[in-house]
């Protein structure tokens, strides 16, 4: 029962980080109808900007705890800003100028930026793993007395109280926006249809834009976390956590906030639970296993609406 | 007018010093410091003089395409293309190169040993064999991509299911590749159909996704199945090819002892070239074939625009599946080719990035068109041999064209198609890129 609850907890982190990343890609399905398939790639680029402003600042583990934290907000703030750079630039570079060509082109130019952004990281920042000392340990150990001291004992870690905290404001944060600023009134008036938004006055590009900038944003959190939670991070860690989180996206309902967030949950708890019960080899298996299946048979995932093609 | 010019010129300034501003910010932390893992943890080395010339490229790169190409009143391109021949020109050189590529590629190892002799030409027709084997897995994932419009990201599988078909029917019954060949293909084909049919209905970019996960599913349970296909050991000591019966060999019996030649090690690259040559022709002739039959055209229209098929009566995951069979048998025949040159295969070969090189081929080369794919491949496969020193750069070229060449001609460079079907019985006239409008299927 101990292993039970222990993998939940890890379940749990581990889908926060991927309903970080499922956001990015639901929002911009959601408003433009594209899979944006470099997503994954700003990640690790989220995750290597945090990686170099923590080395930088010399942030360590030794560093006095208020300090720590205000560290690792600043490193928040900025990772943040500087990876939405990325995501704008990615779409101002390879999106806008094919809006209104056919469907499969944005998608060939994504993968090209997907490509390219992996390439460039591996260059830049060499292609050996880039590990780092943890800098927040320690945790809770729970039911220890309830087992007579002898048993397992489920841990859970400051780490992982600090991902699911920060992931449940973010997204309180982002779910508020959506629904009661003005800007988010735009994107939905961008998702219901974007020539009429554009009609009453709606600069479409810019919201577009903006929607770029928030999932990039959203990602560089998660790619702090990810790095911060295994410590180690390589060029190529974008690749497979993209295409979880996209499967996230899709199982929720893609275009639905809070379904990538279920849609994040699931995928972690169904990874952690398979790897701890079946077999790690065959983790990723599971979760591409997931995305084929609930394409197939639920393309409108969870919380979705289903999709009306028009001629 | 000089009010205008100075507008123009600062317009531009402030312009690029923006895109300039851009590039500072992307390239601050990701090219000015590098992490390096040290003794105690990771330390930084700052490349500042980097930054600085990767800004100025941005910026001097956006002030001269502001001043000359986008915010001029004569756009130097304009200029440019002004001089260049007209499509149309092209089209009647076009029937030209065709044959003359063909011709080329059939004498090509005699021209190279004449030239170099055995020993020089060596490396060249290593190449050579390399860039066809491209050009047959570009001409495959055509049928799927180019003319039936499913973008399908996980051809590689289908190599793979060749290769490794090969490879394990020799290791446990022993049969020979002319045996193995058609069985390969076939079982490539019996797994696009299994993949394929379920997937099939999904919309394109679904689609792609999903053949992404099949592609990475099969590369996993190949490099974790340890017992039967030694997992990231791969299988070694695949037996090679024989001609009708001749192996290359020294010695009696051997293909040189027969002819009455001198042995030598470059006969059996000269036939491995030669095998995958006629793969490829192959390749390509049942492509052009199948174009001219209801289903070759029910592809092209179902690319175009797939509720107007479904309107008129074609069974769109019938043709669809048709045509993603058939792609991953010519996948299946490649892989199984690759499987026999090597000698050796493990998981490592079939990565995504290899899937999305064959796309950039095909996608570079002009969906749909035969001799993009061979251009392509040759510039993008045997140019890169060329510069061996930027080899670390070639992925990152690779991904920057695809996006470049897609914002710009989104329809490939060589998007010249020749139609199906003319109205007039006179010769077919190539549909140039401009004449093309874009489907929004």
């Amino acid at each position: 029962m101990e292993y039970f609850f222990q993998q939940l907890i890890n379940g749990v982190t581990l889908g926060s980080i991927y309903g970080l990343i499922a956001i990015g890609y639901t929002m911009v399905y959601g408003i433009i109808g594209m899979i944006n398939f470099a997503h994954g790639d700003i990640f690790m680029v989220g995750a290597f900007i945090a990686l170099i402003l923590i080395v930088a600042l010399g942030i360590t583990a030794a560093t006095p705890l208020l300090l720590l934290i205000l560290a690792l907000v600043l490193v928040l703030v900025l990772a943040m800003a500087l990876t939405a750079i990325w995501g704008w630039t990615v779409e101002r570079v390879a999106y806008r100028p094919l809006r209104g060509s056919f469907r499969l082109a944005p998608l060939i130019t994504a993968i090209g930026a997907s490509i390219a952004l992996q390439n460039f990281v591996q260059i830049s920042q060499g292609a050996r793993n880039k590990p780092l000392q943890p800098l927040i340990s320690g945790g809770f150990s729970l039911s220890d007395s309830a087992s007579g001291g002898a048993g397992f004992a489920v841990q859970i870690s400051y780490m992982q109280i600090l991902i699911i905290v920060v992931t449940v404001v973010l997204m309180a944060g982002f779910t508020l926006l959506i629904n009661k600023t003005s800007l988010g009134r735009a994107q939905r008036a961008c998702e219901q249809d974007r020539k009429m938004a554009s009609l009453l006055g709606i600069n479409v590009d810019r919201t577009i834009s903006l929607t770029f900038v928030m999932g990039a944003s959203l990602a560089a959190v998660a790619g702090l976390m990810f790095l911060l939670y295994y410590g180690v991070i390589d060029f190529y860690i974008g690749f497979l956590a993209g295409v979880k989180a996209f499967t996230a996206a899709v199982l929720g309902g893609i275009g639905s906030l809070p379904g990538a967030m279920l849609g994040g949950l699931l995928i972690g708890l169904i990874e952690t639970f398979w790897s701890g019960y079946f077999s790690l080899e065959y983790k990723d298996v599971a979760a591409f296993s997931i995305l084929a299946i609930v394409l197939i048979f639920m393309p409108e995932g969870l919380l979705g609406r289903p999709e009306v093609e028009k001629v | 007018m000089a009010a205008q010019k100075d507008t123009l010129l600062s317009g531009s300034v402030k312009d690029a010093g923006m895109g300039g501003l851009v590039a500072f910010g992307l390239f601050s932390l990701m090219i000015g410091m590098k992490t390096e893992v040290d003794i105690g943890g990771l330390a930084i080395e700052y490349r500042w003089g980097a930054v600085a010339t990767a800004v100025a490229v941005v910026f001097f790169g956006r002030l001269l395409l502001n001043l000359f190409v986008w915010k001029s009143e004569r756009p130097v391109t304009g200029v440019v293309s002004g001089l260049m021949p007209k499509a149309s020109a092209f089209s009647s050189v076009a029937h030209l190169v065709t044959p003359v590529l063909f011709v080329l590629a059939v004498t090509l190892p005699f021209l190279l040993m004449y030239w170099l002799g055995a020993r020089g030409s060596r490396q060249y027709l290593d190449l050579a064999i390399l860039v066809t084997t491209y050009v047959m897995l570009g001409w495959g994932l055509n049928i799927v991509v180019g003319l039936a419009g499913l973008l399908d990201l996980g051809y590689v599988a289908f190599y793979a299911v060749g290769a490794y078909s090969y490879a394990l029917l020799a290791q446990y019954f022993g049969f020979s590749f002319w045996i193995c060949l058609p069985l390969a293909g076939i079982l490539s084909a019996f797994w696009g159909i299994i993949l394929g049919f379920p997937v099939l209905r999904l919309r394109g970019d679904y689609l792609a996704i999903v053949t992404l996960a099949f592609g990475e599913i099969i590369r996993v349970v190949l490099l974790n199945w340890y017992e039967f296909t030694g997992g990231p050991d791969g299988i070694s000591g695949i037996p090679r090819p024989s001609f009708f019966g001749l192996e290359f060999t020294r010695g009696e019996g051997g293909f040189a002892a027969f002819f009455g030649l001198d042995y030598s090690s470059i006969h059996r690259i000269i036939f491995l070239y030669y095998l995958i040559l006629i793969l490829a022709l192959v390749t390509n002739f049942v492509t052009m074939r199948l174009r001219k039959l209801p289903v070759g055209r029910a592809w092209e229209a179902l690319r175009e625009d797939e509720i107007a098929c479904r309107s008129l009566g074609i069974n769109t995951t019938n043709t669809k599946l048709t045509a993603f069979a058939l792609g991953a048998m010519f996948g299946g025949f490649a892989g199984s080719f690759f499987a026999t040159r090597q000698g050796f295969i493990s998981p490592e070969s079939f990565t995504f990035i290899e899937s999305a090189v064959i796309l950039a081929i095909v996608v570079l080369g002009g969906l749909g068109s035969q001799i993009g794919v061979v251009i392509a491949a040759v510039v993008m496969i045997g140019g890169f041999e060329f510069f061996r020193e930027f080899e670390e750069y070639r992925m990152l070229v690779f991904g920057l064209l695809m996006v470049l060449i897609m914002v710009w001609k989104p329809r490939g460079l060589i998007s010249t198609r020749t139609p199906s079907i003319t109205l007039s019985k006179g010769k077919a006239k190539g549909i140039s890129a401009d004449l093309v409008q874009e489907g929004h299927g």
